[in-house]
């Protein structure tokens, strides 16, 4: 992405806007998407960003987003808008190590030319040459391309502690120095290349890793920002003014359109109207709500627009104590140890004191200071981590490039690790086991133009059951018809005219159980009864997980009636009715007796859930609250993406130990011949080279298993 | 030997305009879209006037 800098134009100032499109797949979307809003007066530009499912849109400022958002809904995209460049930082780090890692490629590639004709018998002044040469090009390329190291095994050891990046640290400086002073001597063998090397592939271990965060990451914030952030305030003037969530104070009198979502706790002052609160208890059925009732922030208004008297906001509503008991809950996550911190931990003592007893070993053998060094740094060179610094980023890069092909999302490596680690799952239900929007039950009564019709009109409006029926119709292929006059009218429906005739998608003039609209055409009324439906591949989901031996369950916080009906349905023990704190005891429960839960949810009444659970996973069309505390983060209406997480972290894992006993093998062979004074400089770079290269290779098996596995 | 003292710089000089390009084109964000960019080679320039796709 280019800076969003504002750029002068002639004519027109333009602002630029991002807005997520999950819905683009090929190259079609791509052209779709720009073309189509290239055509739109006051777009000035378009630009798709196909990895991150992004589109950059540089407009006059009086076109709103929720116009531009509404014509992406025209062209067949659900889009929402994304903040700007969020993760700048993380860009900028991978960008940091891959400049680091471009130079030391340069570096190793022109010191091994000059290496190889030293090794095959160049004489003493072309070898004298070729090495001050070599030091021309190695010294300022280890100063550059080794900072990460330097920087980091400096605040280790700042700190007292020792991690991986000091006896790489130790390694290339002494060696860099030694080969200097041989150099300087005419001695017959510099290090030059082994150092450089070393911090090759050592970079490319931690620019994988840095890739791996700030990709997967850029796909989750891009899901971010679909919640109420803000609302219009009315004025003592009567007029409206936007006013966002950490800025509204009780007592002000908030205007809730249809659809929008509450950004604080409320009375109902007048007027009565349907309020949603899946996301925040999991109750799939929307209340009623009449003057004087109290709303919370997080639900969703169905009905008419209603105006509330503020009696919480920001860190008072309901809302905050969710994300209170999150923070606390996922605490004790942020303990977890990764398997590579682990390794480095055994690791550096041991290569440290492996060179230091080969140095006074040779010391003592009657061998010279010098030599007795050159020995000691041989050592600490030819252990150096680089198969064990890519044996885990290697597998997880992979692992989560496979995964995001299939719908899901990975938020850091250790997600992975403890997705392995797993043993029992539990499923909240509204938005999770279901899809969480309302879908019409049946529309087999509809006939071909009415279907068209009923397109044609849902796709123009906002609201729930009519974004839940366009896109049933759409995924049934139905064409929009041609409307003329589309008006909404917040709470009542959508009207318009079809070939004359008057047509209209409307609320039932009487009160009905459950959900249900209208479609009128020419005076004829059809209900289209509304349901929310389990996801389609729920069973087979089931089947998958209970296949690798994980118990499943659900907790939800819906009335015990539809719980039960789900439970029966899917033959899982079922708990409903809980609140937040409670199923954040559940897991702590289920924790303590040494199980390792993986939880999936959607709702900011599971969010404490997701940060307590062991490893958790949510769906991309959950609360931005809930995927900010989960490790995952799956898109699309099929749950199939859980099952194959599990699988491919446990795949990845078997992986990555492969891995690193590769890597100990290997220490296991070159070691010996170190401390006994074998190694020349030829010995050393092939064998690192060939078992990092070892270690990548096994890796990229991941991408084929991970593709074969789950239909 | 002299002819070492040609291909040497020259070598250098030919990995460090790889490596300047490499960084030009990281700079310009090249590596922005690498999906994107395989996707896009399908599109149809010249269909100006209707987005007939």
């Amino acid at each position: 992405m280019n800076a969003p800098l504002p750029r002068p134009e002639p004519a027109e100032p333009c602002i630029d806007s991002r807005f997520t499109v999950p819905g683009m797949r090929c190259a079609g979307c791509i052209g779709k998407v720009e073309r189509g809003l290239a055509l739109v007066p006051g777009v000035a530009a378009a630009r798709v960003n196909f990895s991150a499912k992004r589109v950059a849109v540089s407009h006059a400022p009086d076109l709103t987003g929720e116009a531009i958002i509404a014509e992406l809904r025209k062209l067949g995209f659900e889009a929402e808008r994304a903040a700007d460049n969020p993760l700048a930082r993380d860009d900028a780090e991978t960008k940091r190590l891959l400049r680091a890692l471009a130079v030391a490629g340069f570096g190793m590639m022109n010191i091994m030319l000059l290496s190889v004709s030293v090794w095959s018998g160049a004489d003493a002044p072309t070898r004298a040459l070729f090495h001050w040469l070599s030091a021309l090009i190695a010294v300022p390329v280890i100063a550059y391309a080794g900072r990460p190291f330097f920087a980091s095994a400096l605040m280790a050891l700042r700190h007292r502690r020792t991690n991986m990046d000091v006896p790489i640290s130790i390694g290339v400086v002494l060696a860099t120095v030694l080969s200097l002073y041989e150099t300087a001597t005419n001695g017959p063998h510099a290090y030059f290349d082994g150092a450089v090397m070393l911090l090759f592939f050592l970079l490319a271990g931690r620019a994988l890793d840095a890739m791996m965060r700030s990709r997967a990451r850029s796909g989750i914030a891009a899901l971010l920002g679909r919640m109420g952030r803000g609302a219009q305030i009315v004025q003592p003037d009567g007029s409206t003014l936007y006013v966002e969530a950490e800025r509204i104070v009780p007592g002000m009198v908030m205007l809730v359109a249809a659809g929008e979502a509450l950004a604080a706790d409320g009375t109902v002052l007048e007027g009565r109207t349907l309020v949603d609160a899946t996301m925040l208890t999991g109750e799939s059925a929307p209340r009623p709500a009449v003057a004087g009732d109290l709303v919370h922030a997080g639900m969703v208004n169905l009905g008419n627009p209603v105006r509330l008297t503020v009696v919480a906001a920001a860190r008072d509503t309901a809302l905050a104590d969710i994300a209170r008991l999150m923070d606390e809950a996922g605490q004790s996550r942020s303990r977890y140890v990764r398997i590579a911190d682990r390794a480095a931990r055994l690791y550096a003592p041991a290569v440290h004191s492996l060179a230091f007893l080969s140095f006074c070993g040779w010391l003592l053998a009657g061998a010279g200071l010098h030599q007795a060094l050159l020995i000691a740094v041989a050592v600490l060179i030819i252990t150096c981590p680089c198969a064990l610094g890519l044996a885990v980023p290697a597998a997880q890069v992979v692992a989560a490039g496979a995964l995001m092909k299939r719908g899901l999302l990975i938020k850091d490596g250790s997600a992975l690790e403890r997705l392995a680690e797993v043993d029992e799952v539990i499923f909240d239900k509204t938005g999770t086991l279901t899809l969480g929007e309302p879908r019409p039950v049946d529309l087999s009564g509809l006939g071909e133009e009415a279907r068209r019709i009923a397109l044609a009109l849902a796709q123009e409006s906002r609201h729930p059951l009519s974004r839940g029926l366009a896109r049933a119709l759409r995924q049934e292929g139905v064409e929009p018809a041609v409307l003329d006059g589309v008006e909404e009218t917040a709470g009542q429906g959508m009207s318009a005219r079809f070939q004359g005739r008057p047509v209209a998608l409307l609320r039932p003039e009487s009160e009905v159980a459950g959900l249900a609209a209208d479609l009128v055409i020419a005076g004829k009324a059809a209900r289209i009864a509304f349901a929310d439906p389990l996801r389609p591949d729920v069973q087979a989901t089931l089947a998958a997980l209970s296949g690798q031996g994980l118990a499943c369950s659900i907790a939800s916080g819906d009335r015990p009636e539809s719980v039960a009906a789900v439970a029966r349905e899917l033959h899982l023990f079922a708990a409903a009715g809980m609140r937040p704190a409670g199923k954040l005891a559940l897991l702590e429960r289920r924790k303590a007796s040494g199980h390792r839960p993986l939880m999936v949810g959607d709702g900011l009444n599971d969010g404490p859930a997701l940060a307590g659970a062991h490893v958790s996973i949510a769906p991309g069309s959950a609360s931005d609250v809930s995927q900010q505390a989960a490790d995952a983060v799956f898109v699309g209406e099929r749950l199939m993406p859980v099952a194959l997480a599990v699988r491919v972290a446990r795949r990845t894992m078997a992986i990555v130990r492969q891995n690193f006993t590769l890597a100990v093998l290997y220490n296991m062979l070159a070691v010996p011949l170190a401390i006994c004074g074998f190694v020349t400089p030829l010995v050393a770079a092939l064998a690192m080279s060939a078992s990092s290269l070892l270690v990548v290779g096994n890796s990229l098996r991941l991408a084929r298993s991970a593709g074969k596995e789950g239909a | 030997m002299n002819i070492v003292g040609v291909l040497i710089p020259l070598a250098l000089a030919m990995g460090l305009a790889g490596l300047g390009t490499f960084f030009w084109a990281m700079r310009s964000g090249q590596f922005e879209d690498l999906d994107g960019a395989a996707q896009r080679i399908l599109i149809e320039e010249d269909s100006d006037g209707e987005g007939a796709t």
